[in-house]
């Protein structure tokens, strides 16, 4: 049976792992500086992290000489599977990520300006290698009893009942229009062969990842599924599991030594999720 | 005595990993795009990455087919990661005008839809047969990473003795084996951490006992 995940992630700016809240901008001063990011990653690696997420939050011409840098000596010392996105959106961008040691690209507002981008990355590297990153945030329903529907439909009560989710572009500064439900199905019928959802409200929060939110999304698409925003403790990552998602994300609770990827898979396991045990 | 690996680049993918693990086996790998520069390493490594019939396509048209079936045909080892595997059947249904390289009578067939995520994407178990040397140390039911839509088919008798099986949406499928001097995994030992780099040690032990 296959395991679930558990991925570190690295925000990394001008070459460093930083870390924010709710998408907080580096340009205002808003991150917090948390380490070296190779060091880190060697660090996961030894702890057993599954694979590993590594963002460009800057997505400049200097960002992303640094990220193909600090790719390039993740992947010369870590044998594990290397997720790197940030600013993707030609087949350039990707074929220079996989070049430096990706083996998966994420795509995000590249995707949503150019929704075919996703189709010719797959066909140029295999759906296996193509990410699609998305950025929400929960649709306040004005009443739940306005929507009466929710009841009587229990196959869309999760969609309902949450009021759904809206999609941003640009690290979460401008709304889209798009429904997240749509997006990650036109997404998944384009290319893309995995999904990362991203709750900002969660973001740096450490109050749970949005539940809901995953649920929904797994219900709707048949590609893999990474929770992403929220995780506060092993519980939190647990609970995401626990939806049927395929993988929980997370930074800060890492970066900071709160928890170790062990301590978080062990919760898990003892859960009776499946996890790849880790040599002592 | 030093060994030479061969690493063939059809364009696509992550080349970086599998060449520094190779590098950490002691096989000491050279990425080569040009079919005539193949020359007669003791190992060539085909890492699949993408469309089955991309890969295949690549091959004809560059000229790799033939330099894979000499070096075959001379003895000498090779290695098929994910799509290098697949490519050694008779084709897959992900390209079914593209013929494999029919090394191994067996078809490439995608996952069930419903069953599971597809792609399989993440860790899961190896299940050894009797006698591999390929997993010499590596206990059955270890974790290898995978990254797959499709798998190889292969009746029960043609599968290898010296081969593993993984259960995934239903199906058991090949997911290593060894046939004389061919040998192939659908996971990806240079993502599989110290399982994926005693897989290459081994295949350095065997290629050394070959050589030797």
């Amino acid at each position: 049976m296959l395991a679930r995940r558990i991925i570190p992630c690295l925000d990394v700016h001008a070459g460093r792992v930083t870390r924010g809240q709710q998408f907080g901008r580096a340009e205002f001063g808003e991150l917090a500086d948390v380490g070296d990011p190779v060091a880190l990653a060697i660090a996961y690696n030894d702890q057993g992290a599954d694979e590993l997420v590594m963002y460009d939050i800057t997505a400049t011409s200097e960002g992303r000489g640094a990220i193909l840098d600090v790719a390039a000596r993740v992947a010369e010392r870590c044998f594990m599977p290397l997720t790197v996105g940030g600013g993707v959106r030609a087949l350039a961008d990707m074929r220079a990520l996989m070049l430096a040691g990706a083996d998966k690209v994420s795509i995000n507002s590249g995707a949503i300006a150019d929704p075919e981008l996703l189709t010719r990355a797959a066909d140029q590297f295999g759906s296996q290698a193509v990410v699609l990153s998305i950025d929400v945030r929960a649709r306040r329903p004005h009443s739940r009893a306005s929507e009466p529907d929710a009841q009587a439909d229990p196959t869309t009560a999760p969609r309902r009942a949450a009021g759904g989710w809206d999609v941003y572009a640009a690290g979460g500064r401008r709304a889209t229009g798009l429904d997240m439900l749509a997006w990650a199905e036109q997404g998944e019928a384009l290319g893309a062969g995995e999904i990362v959802l991203n709750s900002i409200d969660g973001d740096g929060m450490n109050t749970g990842y949005d539940l809901e939110a995953l649920r929904a999304l797994r219900a709707a698409v048949s590609v893999p599924v990474v929770a992403s925003g929220g995780a506060g403790n092993a519980e939190d990552m647990r609970a995401a599991l626990l939806t049927g998602v395929d993988a929980a994300l997370a930074a800060g609770i890492f970066h900071r030594g709160e928890v170790s990827v062990a301590h978080v898979k062990r919760v898990c396991a003892a859960a009776g999720l499946p996890m790849r045990e880790v040599a002592a | 005595m030093s060994f030479t690996s061969v690493v063939i680049d059809y364009g696509a993918g992550n080349l970086r990993s599998i060449e520094r693990a190779l590098a950490v086996a002691g096989l000491s790998p050279r990425v080569v795009s040009d079919p005539a520069a193949v020359g007669e390493p003791d190992l060539l490594v085909l890492p699949g990455q993408g469309h089955f019939g991309q890969v295949a396509r690549a091959f004809r048209v560059s000229g790799f087919e033939s330099a894979v079936r000499d070096h075959v045909a001379g003895g000498r080892r090779f290695l098929g990661i994910c799509v290098g595997l697949q490519l050694l059947l008779d084709g897959s249904d992900e390209a079914p005008g593209e013929p494999g390289l029919g090394l191994l009578p067996g078809w490439v067939r995608r996952f069930p839809r419903g069953a599971a995520p597809v792609p399989q994407m993440g860790w899961n178990r190896l299940t050894k047969g009797t006698d591999f040397p390929l997993l010499t140390g590596v206990a059955s039911g270890a974790y290898v990473y995978f990254a797959n839509s499709y798998y190889a088919d292969v009746d029960l008798e043609h599968r290898p003795a010296a081969s593993a099986t993984t259960e995934y949406a239903g199906v058991s499928f090949l997911s290593a084996f060894s046939l004389g001097n061919v040998h192939a995994t659908q996971f990806h030992p240079e993502k599989s951490q110290t399982v994926g780099l005693r897989v290459l040690a081994n295949l350095a032990a065997v290629t050394h006992g070959a050589a030797a």
